[in-house]
């Protein structure tokens, strides 16, 4: 079974390793990723101006992409995720931006496409209990705090994923792998998203936040749905490499501990690139 | 029509109205869901603005109406139906007594049951402070002084239903007939009083007029989720702390932490926590919880005089008698720092509360790490009003209070002809005002029972 | 210099525009302060998001002039807690669209390091352009 899958631009170039872990998983557990034929950036942000259509048109043209591929898609960065289920919830609610943004695009949106986050494809239609059951390797060791951000959950009318208070689809994923889940309360505090490129000062105290917490909790890893979380959260870290290990938290891709339960090979664990190196975390597993 | 009222309800509201009518010298019939009468204020430490003590002040009025010769009083009790005659408009009420498996006429209230029952069980009069015992009276102070059995809880109960359906073996290993397990209350009762067989009864009360006083419940934590959905023991709500700060209650007045007994330093009190919120609580205000969290700050104050009270606020209503004082009291006698703005969200961080606020006024995001919370989660209707009002043909808001015939002129007035209302089962109200309007719908049933004798009188003329 | 304070800056043009490109009405908020306090940014801000909305529902249009507006990183906490549901991530959108009408963008490409453009996940950048740039 093949389900229409849209990386995103993040996903093709710096969270090459989301794509990588996230490919392999979906392909090991008999739900192989088709790409979409055609498909460009999604914006990044949903338009927050009640007049900004334009806004509006690029993530319109992927819904097109999703319905000419059967009218389902799926998606891993939690922001394209947030654009593309928000556009789907405005399209269906305001018909006459509809029809205005249908002048713009080559082919006209119909409506009705569905756009899921992998992680409700997992909870949803796989099953927690059927992942446990293809389970391998057992995470001996790993206290992994699932780190949820913003744009995953909220607003929870249009999103609809999870219960932005109180979520459990992390959890729910992580325990079902065999983990020790650390719950922690800045789970859904904001990492500081798009001001790493202008107040980046703003990015790297949120981090420090999210992780001090983390860490207090007894968590030695913090797993994140979001290329832009994940980012944030692995650099503010970049300068304690110099120290021990025992001081800093890799941040993985839930799709990347995925990786490692599964028994998949070392090479799709797409690990290369983290500023603080997760591996030393598996090492024991060899 | 029957010279005889029924007053549903025996909190304070519920209380003044009964005594009203009955020192009238008219017969009262008295319902009340609870073991004793005393609704909330039984459960308060001291009330607002004089700082009275609760229970001082109430106990002559409760121990009025368990001794007066025109107040039948049903307590354990609940309205199950109630008819009108429609040739002169009396009622015509059911009222189910619950099981209470401890024979009241032969009850001493001497206590020995409570003290010897070997199993203790979480109390809603505690609020999650402090336990209770399976057979218990809801206070040392109670009225009727005497107890009831939780049955759910009960050992005995328990396994010697289960002994009589079968769910256990009717003979025990010996082939001798099974035994229920415990039963210590009945071994140590002096008078024999406790009545494993005993049923729910039903009485059948006709009455004239009927006053509705079913007061208020709080809202639950549940619902508050960024405040820790309940589930964490050291923030609680305005009615804990209550018994925290009260003389009988489990702590005999110290106010300890629910987690670990230890004497908060740095107390946070949460204003608002559900109310004049349409998005995800109550759209109204509470009314009550300005007056009464400055008076649990000023109460804390004097029992930790170390102690830190901060309070989080978006206004500050004071409006009654004495009310504006008694909150500059608080601050400049007391040393109560109050910050404006709502607080975002509390959790646990090691031993201590985290409390995400800001302070508008001073124009910081603001955190405080405290020992306890409390939270002045929002005044509801009781839970039981909607049934009353269903069974009486009563109105009651998008809230579930219920309404007056006219919300400014006839407060205490239901739209339904001898069906009076009083107290905070109208809306969220402190003590002088319910005690007020518990009068005034006495005057009503008074004023009916009297219209009636002169018209009588009239005829004969 | 005092406020002044009139019909014309109350029911004036910046508060319509406010209102119209946010689809919010400023006046449902009380001004309760949660917003605020659940801000992640706030504690590094001029102005707290509240008064934000306090200077436009006064029709004070030198709130384009805070800091506020682009330290927002939409990340939502304020709408979801709010206990009258304004939805001030637009408000702050609306404030930072005038503010670019009137003053151009806040950020060039230019601005950015290559070091810094090699290292941040291009949502950020993309992100980052939409929100700062015209």
């Amino acid at each position: 079974m093949s389900i229409a899958f849209f990386p995103g631009c993040t996903l093709s170039t710096k969270a090459a390793g989301y794509d990588i872990s996230g490919r392999a998983v979906a392909q090991a557990l008999g739900m192989a990723f088709e790409e979409l034929a055609d498909w460009q950036c999604c914006g990044a942000t949903f338009p927050l101006a009640t007049d900004n259509t334009m806004a509006l048109i690029a993530p319109t043209r992927l819904l097109v992409q999703a319905q000419k591929a059967g009218g389902h898609v799926t998606t891993l960065c939690a922001i394209c995720f947030h654009v593309l289920r928000r556009t789907q919830h405005i399209l269906e609610h305001q018909p006459e931006m509809l029809e205005r943004i249908n002048w713009f695009t080559e082919e006209p949106y119909q409506g009705g496409a569905r756009v899921s986050h992998f992680l409700e494809l997992l909870r949803e239609e796989f099953t927690w209990g059927a992942l446990s059951g293809r389970v391998t390797q057992p995470l001996k060791g790993l206290k992994v705090a699932p780190y949820y951000g913003c744009l995953l959950l909220r607003p929870q009318a249009e999103i609809g994923l999870d219960n932005p208070d109180e979520p459990a689809i992390l959890h729910d994923c992580l325990a079902a792998l065999g983990c020790e889940v650390v719950d922690f309360p800045y789970q859904t505090e904001c990492c500081g998203s798009y001001l790493a490129v202008s107040k980046p000062d703003l990015p790297e105290k949120l981090a420090h936040d999210i992780l001090t917490s983390a860490r207090r909790n007894g968590a030695n890893a913090v797993v994140t749905a979001c290329p832009l979380c994940q980012f944030n959260l692995d650099y503010a870290q970049r300068k304690e490499i110099r120290h021990t290990l025992e001081d800093t938290l890799p941040v993985l891709y839930f799709t990347q501990v995925m990786a490692v339960a599964l028994g998949l090979d070392q090479d799709v664990w797409g690990m290369d690139k983290h500023y603080v190196d997760p591996l030393f975390l598996f090492s024991d597993l060899r | 029509m029957i010279q005889r009222a029924l007053v549903i309800g025996a909190g304070i509201a519920g209380i003044q109205a009964a005594l009203d009518i009955a020192n009238s010298g008219y017969e009262v019939v008295l319902v009340e869901k609870e073991p004793s009468i005393g609704g909330h204020m039984a459960q308060l430490s001291e009330t607002f603005p004089t700082l009275d003590c609760s229970q001082c002040i109430m106990t002559p009025r409760t121990v009025e109406v368990g001794h007066h010769e025109n107040i039948r009083l049903y307590t354990y009790s609940e309205l199950e139906s109630v008819t009108r005659s429609e040739s002169n408009g009396d009622f015509m009420v059911r009222i189910r007594r619950k099981a209470a498996y401890v024979d009241w006429s032969l009850c001493t209230g001497c206590g020995v049951c409570q003290e010897k029952c070997p199993f203790k069980v979480e109390s809603s009069f505690e609020r999650g402070i402090g336990p209770r015992k399976v057979v218990y009276t809801l206070s040392p102070q109670a009225v009727p002084n005497k107890p009831v059995i939780d049955a759910i809880n009960c050992r005995y109960l328990q396994s010697k239903w289960d002994i009589e359906t079968g769910r256990l073996p009717a003979v025990d290993k010996k082939g001798n007939p099974a035994q229920p397990r415990c039963g210590a209350c009945a071994k140590f009762c002096p008078t024999g009083a406790v009545n494993w067989n005993q049923k729910d009864e039903v009485f059948e009360e006709s009455v004239g007029a009927i006053v509705v006083a079913t007061g208020y419940d709080l809202f639950p934590q549940a619902r508050l989720p960024e405040y820790g959905g309940g589930n964490i023991p050291d923030v609680i709500d305005g009615l804990a702390f209550e018994r925290l700060l009260a003389a009988s209650g489990p702590t005999a007045g110290k106010v300890l932490r629910p987690s670990d007994g230890k004497t908060p330093k740095e107390v946070v009190f949460v204003q608002c926590s559900g109310s004049r919120d349409p998005e995800r609580g109550v759209p109204y205000c509470s009314k009550i919880c300005c007056m009464y969290i400055a008076k649990q700050a000023i109460l804390y104050k004097h029992r930790v005089p170390d102690g830190q009270a901060y309070v989080f606020y978006i206004d500050v209503r004071a409006g009654g008698k004495g009310y504006e004082e008694f909150l500059n009291r608080a601050q400049e006698e007391d040393g109560v720092i109050y910050l404006r703005g709502k607080v975002s969200r509390l959790f646990r961080d090691g031993d201590k509360v985290m409390v995400k606020g800001a302070d508008t006024l001073s124009n910081r995001t603001v955190e405080i790490a405290a020992d306890l919370v409390v939270l002045a989660t929002a005044v509801i209707a009781h839970t039981g009003s909607r049934r009353v009002a269903e069974m009486l043909g009563l109105a009651t808001d998008e809230n579930d209070f219920f309404t007056a015939r006219n919300e400014e002129l006839d407060p205490v007035v239901s739209r339904m002809p001898g069906v009076f209302l009083a107290g905070a089962a109208l809306g969220p109200k402190d003590i002088p005002e319910t005690v007020a309007q518990a009068s005034g719908a006495a005057a009503k049933v008074l004023g009916m029972f009297q219209r009636e004798k002169l018209s009588a009188v009239s005829v004969q003329l | 210099m005092r406020t002044r304070i009139s019909v014309d800056s109350v029911r004036g043009e910046f508060v319509h525009q406010i209102e119209t490109i946010s689809g919010q009405s400023l006046l449902a908020c009380n001004q309760c302060g949660k917003c605020s306090a659940g801000c992640p940014v706030a504690f590094s801000t001029d102005i707290l998001p509240n008064q934000v909305i306090r200077l436009a529902q006064l029709g004070i249009d030198d709130v384009l002039d805070s800091q506020t507006i682009w330290s927002c990183a939409a990340c939502l906490t304020c709408v979801s807690r709010c206990p009258k549901g304004i939805d001030l991530p637009r408000v702050m959108e609306a404030m930072r669209q005038l503010k670019m009408e009137r003053d151009g963008n806040q950020i060039e490409t230019t601005d950015l390091s290559p070091e810094m453009v090699a290292e941040v996940p291009q949502l950020a950048l993309i992100g980052g352009f939409r929100k700062y740039m015209t």
